[in-house]
């Protein structure tokens, strides 16, 4: 196991490495200069040099990616072009909306999906497994930011549940603020949950066929407790897989759920960046974006690794 | 046939076919301004009624299925043209460098979701359909890239592929005269499934200001505009929401009916 874990640590500092100097080179691409961006059409050539010194821009591309670097690894990621205020500030400030939005999006998700994917498993072939599957192959089909304006006109507009938009704030008390994002996390978790849903529905019809749950059954077990101590146990590995696989993706995904909402998150601040053109608070977004990615796919294999031996002889 | 398949199929035809005709059919021309007439629910003049502007719902997304197809069908080429071959390569060069090379590759790309490359693209060179097209295509690459490899790798095994090294065949010929004909049945069932997903991306990518931009009629792009309409309008977005939803769902349906249709096991348990 140990090997494997070096293993797989060395090729997650590789990609992280590759990943951030793609980042980096690509929006070194973007045209115009940033300090002169930043000072406006009217500003003296010197006072420009001056800033661009200042933000270190007057050094070479291979000192500078290697100062970013160095600097993210301390917690530093720069200083705003537009509001001239710590970057990492800014995106701690909004991860405090987009992190427990997806996570609360992934307990939503999960809620939903194991329930309907054992019922659906447990009644193959019948009315209730083609109900299951045909609204999974609908949620499937539905994007999420349409789900989201649904629910605003329905929850929002006409039953008055629910604030339309914005985030009244963690210090007015958790339960406020899970309120706020209630809606949000909703229509975020409403495809992911179709996804798993079908994943755990087919992982338990794989299991149910295996020679162990007959064993169980010519126990004396019935259907149903075969199902909950043997089945659903077994089934879990490729579906906690899955669920690790797609917090990403909902972190990713509550980009666009937070224009809907308008939610000060990750997704606005980033929006925001690109339109005033604070590149770098764009390029640390995105690298931070990329980062959770990789380093959760790196903790769903050791997990995937730990509960499956045969995986780590095979990589 | 199955019914996923003819359900999807008719879908799917329905979506191309209204795209099609937009080109030379449309009920108004899509950017026909008739402010006296904005805003009204479906009737018979305007089958799907009208937006804030007064322009026909019905011509826009017949015009909008337009720009979801092209966009999602050239981000599934440029993710078929330029990932089959590496997972062919990386099939052919099992275990050597160049197929860990491919395969971490693939693995770095995988960590960019579509939105993510999106915003890099659209921070350098601005907003635009083209952006969503590469930001979709690249997404696509490592999928079919995965496929092509995991499938070219078990028929490599294979005897007749034996006989063609037997023959003397180079590796290059043997993957392009006899594997990739064997591989083209799941190539067709996962390119259905990722051009279903480019339809939803390219919808999303609009919606946030990311892909197609006005005057060029999208369906994510008529979403975003109805958002702050949707109390007293609901059927501006509730139109090209649905127009989504049967377009995924066709090709999802379509995608699913074609893996039981072209799955030989499945083939002789039905004969």
């Amino acid at each position: 196991m140990l090997r494997y874990f070096i293993k797989r640590l060395m090729s997650l500092i590789l990609s992280l490495a590759v990943a951030s100097l793609v980042i980096f080179l690509v929006i070194e691409v973007a045209p115009g200069d940033p300090a002169s961006f930043m000072l406006g059409i009217n500003a003296q050539p010197d006072t420009v040099a001056a800033l661009r010194t200042e933000l270190g821009l007057d050094v070479p591309k291979t000192q500078r990616y290697l100062t970013w670097v160095s600097n993210m690894l301390s917690g530093d990621f720069g200083t705003s072009y537009t509001y001239r205020t710590s970057v990492a500030t800014m995106i701690a400030d909004r991860m405090w909306v987009s992190l427990p939005l997806a996570i609360y999006a992934l307990a939503l998700s999960t809620l939903i999906a194991f329930p309907a994917g054992i019922y659906a498993a447990a009644r193959r072939g019948k009315a209730g497994d083609m109900a299951v599957m045909g609204v999974t192959q609908l949620g499937i089909a539905v994007p999420n930011f349409w789900f989201a304006m649904m629910m605003v006109l329905v929850f929002s507009i006409n039953l008055r549940w629910f604030s339309a938009g914005g985030f009244a704030g963690w210090d007015k008390g958790l339960l406020v603020g899970l309120h706020s994002l209630t809606l949000p996390a909703i229509s975020l978790a409403l495809p992911q949950a179709a996804i798993l849903a079908r994943v755990m529905r087919s992982s338990l019809l794989d299991i149910l066929g295996e020679d162990f749950m007959r064993t169980a059954r010519a126990k004396g077990l019935s259907r149903r407790q075969a199902l909950w101590r043997h089945g659903v146990r077994n089934a879990m590995i490729p579906v906690l897989t899955i669920i690790g696989l797609q917090f990403s993706f909902l972190l990713a995904g509550s980009i666009i759920i937070e224009q809907v909402f308008y939610l000060p998150g990750l997704g606005r601040l980033v929006f925001q960046a690109i339109s005033s053109r604070d590149l770098i608070v764009v390029e640390s977004v995105v690298m931070l974006l990329v980062f959770a990615v990789i380093v959760v796919n790196f903790i769903v294999d050791l997990t995937y690794a730990a509960v499956d031996p045969r995986l780590r002889s095979r990589t | 046939m199955n019914r996923n398949l003819i359900i999807g199929t008719v879908l799917s035809l329905l979506v191309i076919f209204a795209a099609l005709l937009s080109f030379i059919w449309t009920p108004y021309a899509h950017t026909e301004m008739d402010i006296p007439n904005k805003l009204q629910s479906p009737n018979w003049q305007h089958w799907f009624g009208t937006d804030h502007f007064g322009r026909d719902i019905f011509s826009m997304i017949m015009v909008g299925a337009r720009t979801s197809i092209a966009v999602a069908l050239v981000a599934v080429s440029i993710g078929i043209g330029l990932g089959v071959p590496l997972g062919l390569t990386a099939a052919a060069r099992k275990g050597s460098w160049l197929d860990e090379f491919i395969m971490r590759g693939n693995d770095l790309v995988f960590a960019f979701p579509a939105i993510v490359i999106a915003i890099l693209i659209t921070a350098v060179f601005g907003a635009g359909a083209i952006n969503a097209i590469v930001a979709i295509g690249i997404f696509n690459i490592p999928v079919f890239a995965r496929v092509t490899r995991g499938a070219a790798l078990s028929l490599w095994e294979r005897d007749f592929i034996l006989s063609a090294r037997v023959a003397g065949k180079s590796s290059a010929r043997i993957s392009f005269e006899h594997i990739l004909p064997n591989v083209m049945n799941l190539l067709i069932v996962q390119g259905t499934i990722q051009f279903s997903l480019g339809i939803l991306a390219e919808a999303g990518l609009s919606y946030v200001g990311l892909g197609a931009q006005p005057p060029t009629p999208s369906w994510g792009r008529m979403l975003a505009d109805a958002q702050t309409m949707v109390s007293f309008a609901p059927h501006l977005a509730l139109i090209p929401g649905v127009a989504i939803i049967l377009t995924v769902l066709g090709l999802n349906l379509l995608g699913d009916g074609l893996r039981d249709y072209l799955d030989p096991r499945l083939r002789i348990a039905r004969s």
